[in-house]
């Protein structure tokens, strides 16, 4: 009975995940190195890589710093609204990134935006571009932060801070010495959590981008329209490699935090 | 007067932890917070502190009004029932941080905190994680740290209430001695009678908010104030609506003492070197005897007995609220638990 059950979840594991993404390494690599080389010399790639890096990169910086504020506003404070703050966190797990996409657009958008319009007079421009960009990505990955903070923050309790508090530190020393040092680990696994669903995201991106070639068009974006166009070598090796940075970040954390819980 | 506290009151919500309290705590004494758990006695303590605030009233330490400094400029020390050990610093460091976020010279702090851990006995643990640490270890260990910054006032909220029964027993003889070292002003809190009477020099009796009697260990016991003070400093046992000691109530053979009440043996429990006697009179259902072996020869169930208060017996009306007839104070049970 076991041993069924073990077969049927790496059988269902096989097909649905590692089979497949097995697939895109083989058709990655079928003519040897000759495919990712292509890939890596077309400006349109290149451009796109640099955007994804950009995005993302901005995106996991602003999670991080809010998610681990929030996260402090979600265990260390009682205030009216706390709940629904709790449940308003969650939506973006819930909610299809194409509709976020939307609802971004119908607020910042240059040309019916309520907001948007103000802002591109006084020569912002969101939409179509990279504010927006980095907007919708961190909608998306928001959650991903406070999830992993919330429950260490929970277990840990408050005592510790409260002790500090008592030896005379401030606020700022207190979360430096005391508060981030316990959560290092979970706020370092939800930066990786968030640093690859904000290189993977498609359709909220796709939306308030634009998609226009060499400007506004992150990695994601280039592996739908190089793939419709009957490029797929480059669609697939670009697929790789973005698959290949999420992967390594999630091995590289999992292999060294089980170290730091030993000693 | 080191401690001062006017008028103090602190609802959560409906629950009403303290109400209208108003207490001088003297200087360089050990003096405990007595009460049941539930009765307002850490709340108390974590006001003092400036770890929670009171809905009105005023706290005052060595003179300087401190009810609105935040808990960081109020100088005291605080223990915690759970040590609250830093557990990403080692022993040595924990010591430390209270003088390192005061920005003290290194050597300074590095002579102090040998100083600190040779008085809790801790030198050789000074590089181990407190998880490396037994209970009893971090406790002290949280008391150096607390120690370390020279408080004005020492707060420990049941410092020993995590701790088994045999370890608590040394850490609090340990702190008694301690105390008579340093001379720091302390308060703490528990709500273990026994301890109370043991380590304070002066015990407040807290219950529901309110204070019932503040004096030295002595006077409470010799005098307590009602009914409840009396029957939480130690077990007692009703006899003709009179609280009184079950220790203090004689057991004869006959009725010929002048008062004496008749009534029926209905149990016999032995718990080591004393014997308790549960007997059953026309008034009470259950008045509890406690004698040592010898005395309790020759009784059985179902004899006859006449009971009378010993003279010079301390007796309280009961009133209100009693202990269910039987059941004894906390200790009873730890005592049973033990035989």
């Amino acid at each position: 009975m076991r041993w069924g059950l073990r077969l049927l979840a790496c059988t269902y594991v096989f097909f649905l995940v590692a089979w497949p993404t097995w697939m895109v390494v083989q058709n990655t690599f079928a003519d040897g190195l000759t495919g990712l080389q292509t890939a890596l010399n077309d400006p349109v790639v290149q451009h796109s890589l640099k955007m994804t890096a950009i995005v993302a990169g901005w995106a996991v910086v602003i999670n991080t710093v809010f998610g681990v504020g929030m996260s402090l506003l979600l265990t260390r404070y009682e205030y009216p609204g706390k709940r629904m703050l709790s449940v308003l966190i969650d939506i973006p797990m819930s909610v299809s990134p194409v509709v976020v996409g939307l609802a971004l657009l119908l607020v910042y958008s240059g040309t019916f935006g309520w907001f948007g319009k103000g802002l591109e007079a006084n020569g912002i421009q969101i939409i179509f571009s990279t504010p927006g960009m980095i907007m919708a990505t961190c909608f998306v990955a928001l959650p991903l932060v406070i999830r992993e903070v919330v429950p260490v923050l929970q277990e840990i309790g408050d005592d510790q801070e409260q002790a500090a508090r008592s030896l005379g530190a401030n606020a700022v020393q207190t979360f430096r010495r005391i508060t981030l040092p316990s959560i290092k680990w979970a706020i370092i696994y939800g930066v990786v959590l968030s640093l690859a669903r904000s290189l993977g995201e498609f359709g909220a991106v796709k939306v308030v981008s634009g998609n226009v070639v060499m400007q506004t068009q992150t990695a994601t974006l280039v592996v739908e329209q190089k793939y419709q166009n009957f490029q797929q070598e480059t669609a697939y090796s670009t697929a790789f490699l973005l698959a290949a940075a999420a992967v390594v970040c999630i091995i590289v954390v999992s292999l060294i935090r089980p170290k730091e819980e030993e000693s | 007067m080191s401690i001062e506290v006017n008028h103090i009151n602190k609802r959560f919500g409906d629950f009403v932890a303290l109400d209208d309290v108003s207490m001088s705590i003297p200087t360089g004494r050990l003096t405990a917070l007595l009460g049941p758990s539930g009765g307002g006695k850490s709340t108390l303590l974590r006001i003092i502190a400036g770890l929670e605030s009171a809905d009105s009233g005023e706290v005052h330490i060595e003179g300087t009004e401190a009810t609105h400094l935040p808990a960081q400029k109020r100088n005291v020390g605080f223990v915690f029932q759970h040590y609250a050990a830093f557990k990403h610093m080692t022993v040595a460091k924990n010591v430390a941080f209270g003088l390192e976020i005061r920005k003290r010279p290194k050597d300074e702090v590095n002579r102090r905190v040998e100083e600190l851990l040779d008085l809790v006995h801790l030198t050789q643990f000074s590089h181990r994680l407190p998880s490396q640490l037994s209970g009893g270890q971090r406790q002290r260990m949280a008391l150096a740290r607390a120690l370390a910054v020279e408080p004005k006032v020492l707060l420990l909220d049941e410092p020993f209430g995590a701790l088994d029964a045999k370890v608590r027993k040394e850490l609090r003889d340990w702190l008694r001695r301690l105390h008579d070292e340093v001379h720091v002003t302390t308060v703490f809190v528990t709500h273990d009678q026994e301890e109370a009477l043991e380590v304070a020099d002066e015990i407040a009796v807290i219950n529901d908010g309110r204070i019932e009697q503040v004096g030295s260990p002595d006077e409470l016991y010799d005098r307590p104030a009602n009914d409840f003070v009396m029957s939480f400093l130690g077990p007692v046992t009703a006899l003709g609506g009179q609280l009184v000691r079950p220790h203090d109530i004689d057991l004869a053979n006959d009725g010929n003492a002048f008062g004496s009440v008749p009534g029926v043996i209905t149990r016999i429990q032995r718990v080591g070197f004393e014997v308790r006697v549960s007997v059953r009179t026309d008034v009470d259902d259950d008045v509890v005897v406690m004698m040592t072996k010898a005395h309790a020869r020759g009784l059985e169930n179902g004899s006859k007995v006449w009971l009378t208060t010993a003279k010079g017996a301390l007796t309280v009306p009961a009133m209100g609220e009693t202990l269910p007839p039987g059941v004894l104070s906390e200790d009873m049970g730890d005592v049973e638990a033990i035989a």
